[in-house]
């Protein structure tokens, strides 16, 4: 059995903030990702990020993965990083069981930061298992890590944030795209994001839902028809759109089957996207010493997974003995960043996800 | 409707155009950030404090014509690419519209390409004047052009043919 302080769960933007915060205060972090590069979805993320200079606005996104890793290097002597790992298990007395290198591994932290991150939902549709239909972000991440285009021609399902950007993304590449659509009667990502791709010709179909795919082998059209006021579809509208990829961009939902494990308490949470872990204001759940940061505490913006990892980890630390020496400040701006960014109108949902999650 | 279709309305663009006096002075900046989102690099990126200080950083952008001097630097930081700067003082018949163009081929100086509208339709021809490409633009050049006065409202993107 290994013993550490803290250790952080996925190495996103959430887990490499709490492991530089946690860190800095003086405790020995062991950071564990899957992957064999840290970063999480930032190292796929070519657009510039928006939130203020505190969160890297209008760095691109694989520059702030790099920026992290900088900050992380920095607290080397504090940090051990196991990459290519996979966490098993987060069980009742505080262990966590992982693999790597073939090896089944135990280890026992003093507290742990839960950055799993979020999963891409589905949607049901007639032959939505064809080869072809993918999640945007598997797209993203064949174009932005492996430099493989998915296809020719693609018709986007969701004009969330995500959506419109890997819309973007794929015209940059060269890939064409039929149509981003979206059940929603408005667009639910930035209107920026909206009018960047609209203003090169690619039609944005609010009220539009996807009726089947069709394809022997694989996708080769798609049928999308209009919804009305009350989300059900008018007959009629049916229009056959031909398409060899169509990205399904409808949302996320928290990671949180290690925090189910661990038996803390979760509710259901439709504006975080599903069932959420309850928190406190320093993220830890109910179960002492399991705190959560990033997309695994309630989906939202990368902006907001920083700071919450840098409160989470900066928590983590005081609640085991190592209290950063300037704690007090730390803490403070971290909530009124947090605060700041989902102040406005567009952090509505947000803030009335987090009164439901607050209070264990 | 732009919340619906990502277009905006003319009424939408004139609310945060200059007035054509202004463009007709010099070149300024056109910020077409319609929506509350938390986000301020527009204000940080200007040294001119003509883009001013968010109380909120989730308000929309609010700049002084008179300070700004059409430098750009706003533009290549802006990460919903929303940002034009207009000269109406270019020549007679043309304004000169420079625009964040993140694809390639990038055009060439002298190129004539085809210009569209905020819906992506093609307006008329216009011409590149000028491609501004430095390493601090991070990956989203400007390009500069030229474009007929009747299409300032209308103009906001280009198509480039590859060869």
């Amino acid at each position: 059995m290994k013993h550490v302080d803290i250790a952080v769960i996925g190495g996103g933007p959430a887990g490499l903030c709490a492991a530089i915060s946690g860190a800095s205060s003086g405790a020995k972090v062991l950071l564990m990702d899957r992957s064999e590069k840290l970063g999480g979805q930032l190292i796929k993320q070519t657009h510039m990020f928006f939130g203020s200079e505190k969160q890297y606005a209008s760095v691109r996104g694989f520059d702030i993965a790099d920026i992290l890793l900088d900050k992380l290097n920095e607290y080397k002597d504090n940090i051990e990083i196991m990459n290519n790992t996979n966490v098993l298990g987060l069980y009742e007395d505080g262990v966590i069981t992982i693999e790597r290198n073939e090896k089944y591994e135990k280890i026992k932290p003093k507290s742990i930061v839960v950055a799993t991150g979020a999963s891409e939902k589905v949607l049901a549709f007639p032959n939505n298992d064809l080869p072809g239909i993918y999640g945007a972000g598997a797209v993203q991440t064949l174009m932005n890590v492996y430099g493989v285009k998915p296809g020719k021609r693609v018709l986007m399902v969701g004009a969330g944030n995500i959506g419109l950007i890997v819309s973007y993304q794929l015209m940059q590449a060269g890939v064409e795209i039929a149509a981003i659509i979206d059940a929603s009667p408005t667009i639910g990502g930035y209107l920026v994001h909206a009018s960047k791709i609209r203003r090169m010709g690619v039609p944005i179909l609010t009220s539009h839902t996807v009726k089947e795919a069709i394809g022997r082998d694989c996708l080769e059209s798609a049928v999308i028809w209009k919804l009305d006021e009350n989300w059900n579809p008018i007959d009629g509208t049916e229009q056959e759109i031909e398409t060899d990829v169509m990205c399904i961009s409808v949302g996320l939902s928290p990671l949180s089957e290690l925090l189910q494990q661990a038996e803390c308490k979760m509710k259901y949470i439709p504006e975080l996207g599903g069932q959420t872990v309850l928190r406190n204001e320093n993220y830890e759940t109910s179960v002492e010493g399991i705190y959560v940061a990033g997309d695994v505490s309630g989906v939202e913006e990368a902006s907001s997974a920083m700071v919450e990892g840098y409160l989470a980890g900066l928590c983590a630390a005081q609640k085991i003995g190592f209290k950063h020496k300037n704690y007090n400040e730390l803490k403070e701006d971290y909530i009124k960043q947090l605060e700041s960014l989902r102040s406005g109108p567009i952090g509505h949902h947000i803030r009335s996800g987090i009164e439901k999650v607050m209070g264990v | 409707m732009l919340i619906k279709t990502g277009i905006p309305t003319i009424e939408d663009i004139k609310s945060v155009f200059p007035s054509e006096d202004r463009i007709n002075k010099g070149p300024v900046a056109v910020i077409e950030c319609y929506q509350e989102i938390p986000c301020n690099p527009c204000f940080t990126s200007c040294n001119r404090n003509a883009i001013k200080d968010f109380a909120d950083i989730n308000d929309k952008p609010l700049i002084e014509d008179e300070l700004c001097n059409g430098c750009a630097l706003c533009i290549s930081a802006c990460p919903g690419l929303a940002i034009m700067v207009v000269d109406g003082s270019y020549s007679e018949n043309e304004v000169l519209i420079k625009i964040p163009y993140e694809f390639l081929p990038l055009p060439k100086e002298g190129d004539t390409v085809k210009g569209l509208n905020r819906a992506g339709e093609y307006i008329t021809d216009v011409k590149v004047i000028k491609v501004q490409n430095p390493k601090s633009f991070d990956k989203t050049p400007i390009i500069h052009i030229a474009v007929d006065r009747k299409f300032l409202y209308d103009f906001r993107n280009i198509k480039v043919e590859e060869v």
